[in-house]
């Protein structure tokens, strides 16, 4: 297959920022509005773009927090060196405007045809399409069971902590925190590795769907301790966040 | 017309001198890790620096190169994607020294790096003190992920020609175009002209 | 490992600017050592010079992505298929 030149198309759309909520001391979830929104699917993404007023712009990916129809939102962590996740989880105020394409993705979603057990694995920030994902199975009154397991460095760093804990109907969720635990806690305090997942893990023999998302690091230990569980490959879905902390 | 995102800018932007920052360039205090593929680990028991296509190839460990003369130096560097790093200091052993040990009339080199990268430069531009393989920046050892145990450092041109993680030269009659050439960037590369692609 | 590689996943919207349609679950073959994948699990290298979409088995280079002056130059050399 040869090289080739493309002109680009226009197919970025303005988005204004409608409401701004602190999940924990670094992540924020920022509402928007785009005229004209058709919707998406749980695990699809936005690319965002950011203008300077010399003119330079930096594009970055965050997936969709929100279920599909509810308002359009983004999850977004704060990098301590990074460059547009400190200007949208501190700077950014209602009223204010970027670009987003999208929605992208058509390999890390899930409707509610593509059925389970689901068994759905967070890294950090990773939890944010996953939550989109279990949201989404509540609304369309989807009964598959459905198994979370979230790796975060303290509860304080839990994304999402207080609707997690209340839950949802055949939801079990798991965390394993991996730098501070509160006092009593009996639950995982360590990096996931396979010993947890094969505690953890739906058998393969009952042919489960994974979805992995995270960390880069993250998410190759676990599919690769998936697919040595017995897991098809083709049943383990992966989405790398590259360098990310809050694993 | 993109939208202005209020309040949000470059990060890291420093002082910019006018004379020693090229056109289109601003100054940072960050040093960007840019990587087109996996950080190699080879080990310093495996490592050489081999020169071919002279009349013998020739070629040094690592004991072998470290051996060798060396320079600090301390330089401005200029990467295409726009941004400039002033007064950076490196050690490294001059290409001169390495090249003084080969003969040959080559007139073009290809660079070639653990990983299989590869860039091009004419020989007379690694030569004349203007070129060193690099094993120390800013007093340490050069962290892997900046093309550590040792990478090409050739401030004058744009810094995708420093090639990391180098392992040798291959001296060449031609010019033949390398990784980022292949894909379009400029056969040359020199920022006070403003050479990022082919055709500039 | 890189944690800085990303995947496929994160180039979605790119290929869907230069294709025209989503292609992440679209599947690639490596014309170097034969190993097939979804393009959402390739691996991902953005150095800003340009976009380098590698082979998980072989780390041949499958698709490179550079932007020249506007234009989105593509070279998919390393595919023997895309489909």
């Amino acid at each position: 297959m040869a090289g080739t030149a493309v002109r680009g198309r226009l197919t970025w759309r303005t988005a204004t920022v409608e409401s701004l909520v602190d999940e924990t001391a670094r992540v924020r979830t920022i509402g928007l509005s785009v005229p004209g929104w058709a919707g998406h699917l749980a695990g699809q993404h936005l690319d965002i773009r950011l203008t300077a007023e010399d003119g330079y712009h930096a594009e970055r990916e965050y997936s969709i927090a929100s279920a599909p129809g509810e308002p359009l939102a983004i999850t977004v962590e704060r990098l301590d060196d990074g460059e547009v996740s400190p200007y949208l989880t501190e700077e950014l105020r209602p009223g204010d405007q970027f670009e987003l394409r999208g929605p992208v993705g058509g390999y890390f979603v899930w409707d509610d045809a593509d059925g389970g057990p689901l068994l759905l694995l967070a890294g950090g920030s990773g939890i944010a399409p996953l939550r989109c994902i279990l949201r989404r199975r509540a609304l369309a009154a989807n009964s598959v069971a459905a198994r979370l397991l979230y790796s975060a460095r303290s509860r304080d760093d839990v994304i999402y902590r207080a609707e997690l804990d209340r839950g949802w109907d055949g939801v079990e969720v798991i965390y394993t925190l991996t730098r501070r635990q509160p006092p009593g806690w009996t639950g995982y305090a360590r990096h996931l590795d396979r010993q947890m997942l094969a505690e953890v893990a739906w058998p393969a023999a009952d042919a489960p769907l994974a979805y992995v998302c995270g960390p880069t690091s993250f998410v190759e230990t676990v599919a690769a301790g998936l697919v040595s569980l017995g897991y098809p490959p083709g049943r383990v879905k992966t989405e790398r966040f590259g360098a990310t902390g809050g694993q | 017309m993109s939208p202005i995102s209020r309040g949000f800018h470059r990060r890291h932007e420093a002082q910019q001198p006018p004379d020693r920052v090229p056109p289109g360039q601003y100054v940072t205090t960050d040093f960007p890790v840019l990587s087109a593929g996996p950080t190699p680990h080879t080990p310093l028991t495996e490592w050489t620096f081999s020169i071919a296509g002279g009349r013998e190839p020739k070629l040094w460990t690592w004991e072998q190169f470290r051996s060798l003369p060396s320079e600090t130096v301390t330089v401005d560097i200029h990467c295409v994607t726009r941004w400039s790093k002033l007064d950076t200091t490196w050690e490294g052993v001059s290409l001169d020294v390495l090249l003084a040990a080969v003969e040959h009339d080559a007139r073009y080199v290809l660079a070639f790096s653990d990983g299989g990268y590869t860039t091009n430069l004419p020989l007379a531009d690694l030569t004349g003190g203007r070129a060193w393989v690099a094993f120390s920046y800013r007093g340490g050892a050069l962290p892997s992920e900046h093309g550590g145990p040792a990478r090409l450092l050739v401030p004058h041109l744009y810094f995708w020609k420093s090639a990391k993680w180098v392992r040798g030269l291959r001296l060449r009659d031609g010019d033949e175009p390398g990784f980022w050439e292949t894909y379009g960037y400029h056969m040359y590369g020199d920022p006070w002209r403003e050479q990022r692609y082919a055709g500039d | 490992m890189d944690d800085s590689a990303v995947d496929g996943n994160a180039i979605g919207g790119l290929l869907m600017e230069v294709f025209g349609a989503e292609m992440t679950a679209a599947t690639g073959t490596c014309a170097a050592c034969g190993s097939s994948a979804q393009v959402a699990e390739l691996a991902v290298y953005r150095p800003r010079l340009g976009t380098v979409v590698r082979c998980r088995t072989c780390d041949n280079v499958l698709m490179v992505f550079v932007a020249i002056h506007d234009v989105t130059c593509v070279d998919l050399r390393g595919l023997a298929r895309l489909d």
